[in-house]
C-alpha cells in the first residue's frame, strides 16, 4: 500500500517537474530566433517555428511535448542543429556516472571510517581532530576546492592531470573534489549514530561476550548506526548530481553537467528543459529506490508502516 | 481500631528548624536563558563561531571603507596586483580593489543569505504551524493539514536547485531574484520542522488547559507553541542560513547570480578561474575563504546551539 502511495507521489512529482518546466521556458518573452532573425527571412523562421512546433497553440504545444516525453524524447537543442538533448545525454552519461560513483563510494568509505574512529575515541583527541577536519570539509565548498587541487595538485606538484577526461587517472582530483563535503557529512552522521548505537544493551552483551572490538564495531555498530546514513543517502546523491555541475566545467570534463551548465550560459532553452527533467527524473527515482531500500534494511520500519 | 490523637500526638513531633540547612539551596537559582548562554559559552567551537560570525559581518559593514578603494574603480595601471600595504587582498585584472570587492560581496552574500531565511521562516512558521496545529481537529483540519503536507512533499522531492536555475535562467539576475528563487521552495524544510514539533507540542497538559480556558487558535499558537518550538526553530535557522548562502554562492559561480559591476563571493570566485593558473591565487583565495568562513561560523555555532536548546539530540 504504501509502496503504491509512493509511486503515485513519484508520478505526481515528475509529472509537476515537467509542467513546470514547460510553464517557466515558455512564460520567457520573445522566440529564440529573435536574436539574429535580421538576416533570416520570414518564410525560413516560420518553417523554423514550425520545426519546433513553436508556431501552434500552447496548449497543443504541451500535450506534444508531453507526448515526446512519453516516448523518452528530450526534444532538440536550438544552439546545434546536429545534436539532441538525448544525444548529449547518452555523450555525457559515463563521464558523469563514473564521477558520481566513484566520489559516492570514496564518501561512503572515508566518512563511515572516519566517523566510527571519532565514535569508538569519543571526547578524545581523535574525536576532535577528525570532527574538526569534518567541519572543515563542511565549509569548503566543491567550486573553491576543485581550483586549489588543480592548482596544487597538478600544476605545482604535476602529480595528476590537469583536466580533461581520458584515462582513470583524470578522473581521481574531480571525483576528490566531490567528495569531500559528502565525506564530512557522513563522518558527522555515522559519530552521531555509532555513539547511540554503542550504548546500546547489545553492546554490552557482545561486550561481555568477549568480543573484540573490531568484531563488534563490524557486526553490531556499523549494521545499525547505518540505517540512519541511509536515509540520508537522497540529499546526498541529489548534492553530488549538482555538484558535478561546477566541477565538471571547471576540470573540462565532457559529462551532461558540463552540457547542461553550457546550455545555461548559451541560453538553450530546449537543453536546459531536457536536461533538467532527465536530472529530476533520475533524483526523484533514486530518491523513491532508496525510500524503498530503507524499508527493506531495516524491518522495524516495514512493521510500523503495517500499523497504519 | 481507631486511634486517638493523643496516640497520634505521640507519633509525630515538630520539625527541628536547625535540621533544614540541609536544605537550603547553596546556589542562586539561575534564569534558563542564562544557564544556556553558559553552555554555550562552554563549547569553544561555538563560541569560535559566533566571534567568526559577527567579525565577517563587522567587516561587511566597515570592511570597504578601510581602505581608501572603491570596489568598482577600475585603474588600468595597477591589475593584478598581488597583496601588499596598499591592497591588503591584492586588485584584479580590471585593476579593482581585492580588499574593497571581497567584503562589497560580503554583503550582498549575507543580505540574499539572511534574506532568503527570514522568508523560509515565516512561510515555514506560517505553514507548518497552520498544518500541524490543524492535524487532527476534526475532518476539515485534517483536509487542510493533509493539502499542506501533500504541497510541502512533493516540493520537498523536487530537486530545489534545478528549479532555482530554471528560474534564474527566465528572470533579471538581480538581488531581489536570488532572494525569491531561493525562497521558493526553501520554506519547506523549515515548514516540517515547525509542524513536527506542533504535533508533538499540542499533546502538552498546558495546551489542554488553554483550550479549556477558552484561549482563542491563535493565542495558542503565538503564546505557548511557539515559543515552546522556538528553540528548534532557531537551531534549524543556523542550518538554513548558509545553506542560502552556499546556494547563492554556487549560483553566481555558474553565472546566475547578481550581475557586474556587483560582485558576490561566487561571482568572485567564478571570475578567478581564468586566472588561478597564472598565479593570481589571492583572487579565488579570498572569497573563497570567506565562503568557507561564513560556513564553517554557522554550523560550528549552530552545533554549540543545538546541544542547548535540543538536548534530544546527540553529539
Amino acid at each position: 500500500m504504501y509502496v503504491l502511495k509512493r509511486l503515485f507521489t513519484m508520478l505526481v512529482t515528475l509529472w509537476i517537474i515537467v509542467t513546470l518546466t514547460f510553464v517557466i521556458m515558455h512564460i520567457i518573452p520573445g522566440d529564440p530566433f529573435a536574436t539574429d532573425s535580421k538576416a533570416i527571412p520570414e518564410s525560413v523562421l516560420e518553417n523554423m517555428r514550425a520545426r519546433y512546433n513553436l508556431d501552434k497553440p500552447l496548449p497543443t504545444q504541451y500535450i506534444l511535448y508531453l507526448k515526446s516525453l512519453l516516448t523518452l524524447d528530450l526534444g532538440p537543442s536550438i544552439q546545434s542543429k546536429t545534436t539532441d538533448v538525448n544525444t548529449l545525454i547518452a555523450r555525457g552519461f559515463l563521464p558523469s556516472a563514473i564521477l558520481g560513483i566513484q566520489s559516492m563510494l570514496l564518501a561512503l568509505v572515508a566518512g563511515t571510517a572516519l566517523g566510527t574512529i571519532a565514535a569508538l575515541n569519543h571526547n578524545r583527541t581523535f574525536d576532535y581532530i577528525s570532527m574538526f577536519v569534518a567541519m572543515i570539509g563542511i565549509s569548503i565548498p566543491s567550486f573553491i576546492l576543485a581550483p586549489l587541487l588543480i592548482k596544487y595538485m597538478a600544476v605545482k606538484w604535476g602529480l595528476l592531470p590537469v583536466a580533461s577526461w581520458g584515462t582513470w587517472r583524470h578522473t581521481i582530483l574531480p571525483s576528490l573534489a566531490l567528495a569531500v563535503t559528502p565525506v564530512a557529512i557522513i563522518a558527522r552522521f555515522v559519530r552521531t549514530s555509532m555513539l547511540e548505537v554503542l550504548h546500546q544493551e547489545y553492546i554490552q552483551t557482545a561486550e561481555a561476550k568477549g568480543l573484540s572490538t573490531w568484531k563488534i564495531v563490524v557486526r553490531h555498530g556499523l549494521r545499525n548506526s547505518l540505517i540512519p546514513v541511509l536515509s540520508f543517502m537522497g540529499p546526498l546523491f541529489a548534492s553530488v548530481v549538482t555538484g558535478t555541475f561546477v566541477v565538471e566545467k571547471i576540470f573540462a570534463i565532457p559529462g551532461i553537467g558540463k552540457y547542461f551548465v553550457d546550455s545555461i550560459f548559451n541560453r538553450d532553452y530546449p537543453v536546459i528543459m531536457g536536461t533538467t527533467i532527465f536530472y529530476s527524473a533520475v533524483l526523484v527515482v533514486t530518491l523513491f529506490l532508496i525510500d524503498m531500500s530503507y524499508r527493506f534494511v531495516d524491518p522495524r520500519i516495514k512493521l510500523a508502516s503495517k500499523g497504519d | 481500631m481507631k486511634a486517638s490523637s493523643a496516640e497520634l500526638d505521640h507519633l509525630f513531633h515538630p520539625i527541628d528548624r536547625s535540621s533544614m540547612a540541609d536544605q537550603v539551596l547553596t546556589r542562586p537559582s539561575v534564569p534558563l536563558w542564562r544557564d544556556m548562554i553558559r553552555k554555550l559559552l562552554k563549547n569553544k567551537l561555538s563560541v569560535l563561531g559566533l566571534a567568526l560570525l559577527l567579525l565577517i559581518i563587522l567587516l561587511a559593514v566597515i570592511g570597504p571603507s578601510l581602505l581608501p578603494h572603491s570596489p568598482s574603480t577600475q585603474s588600468l595601471t595597477r591589475t593584478n596586483l598581488p597583496p601588499s600595504a596598499e591592497h591588503w587582498f591584492g586588485t584584479d585584472d580590471l585593476g579593482r580593489d581585492v580588499w574593497a570587492r571581497t567584503w562589497a560581496g560580503a554583503r550582498i552574500s549575507l543580505t540574499i543569505g539572511f534574506a532568503a531565511a527570514a522568508i523560509d521562516l515565516v512561510v515555514g512558521i506560517m505553514v507548518g504551524g497552520v498544518s500541524g496545529y490543524m492535524a487532527g481537529r476534526g475532518r476539515l483540519g485534517d483536509r487542510v493539514d493533509s493539502i499542506l503536507m501533500r504541497i510541502v512533499e512533493i516540493l520537498y522531492s523536487i530537486p530545489y536547485l534545478l528549479v532555482i536555475i530554471l528560474l534564474l535562467v527566465i528572470m533579471k539576475p538581480g538581488i531581489i531574484t536570488m532572494i525569491v528563487a531561493l525562497s521558493i521552495t526553501g520554506w519547506v524544510g523549515m515548514a516540517r520542522v515547525v509542524r513536527g514539533q506542533m504535533l508533538q507540542l499540542k499533546q502538552q497538559e498546558y495546551v489542554l488547559a488553554a483550550q479549556k480556558l477558552g484561549t482563542s487558535h491563535a493565542r495558542i499558537i503565538f503564546k505557548h507553541l511557539l515559543p515552546n518550538a522556538a528553540g528548534i526553530i532557531i537551531v534549524n535557522l543556523t542550518f538554513t542560513i548558509p545553506a542560502a548562502i552556499f546556494s547563492e554562492s554556487f549560483l553566481s559561480f555558474l553565472g546566475l547570480g547578481v550581475q557586474a559591476p556587483a560582485a558576490s563571493w561566487g561571482t568572485m570566485a567564478n571570475d578567478s578561474l581564468g586566472v588561478i593558473l597564472s598565479g593570481q591565487w589571492w583572487r579565488l583565495f579570498f572569497p573563497g575563504l570567506m565562503i568557507s568562513l561564513t560556513m564553517f561560523a554557522f554550523n560550528a555555532f549552530g552545533d554549540g546551539l543545538q546541544d542547548v536548546l535540543d538536548p534530544r539530540s546527540h553529539n
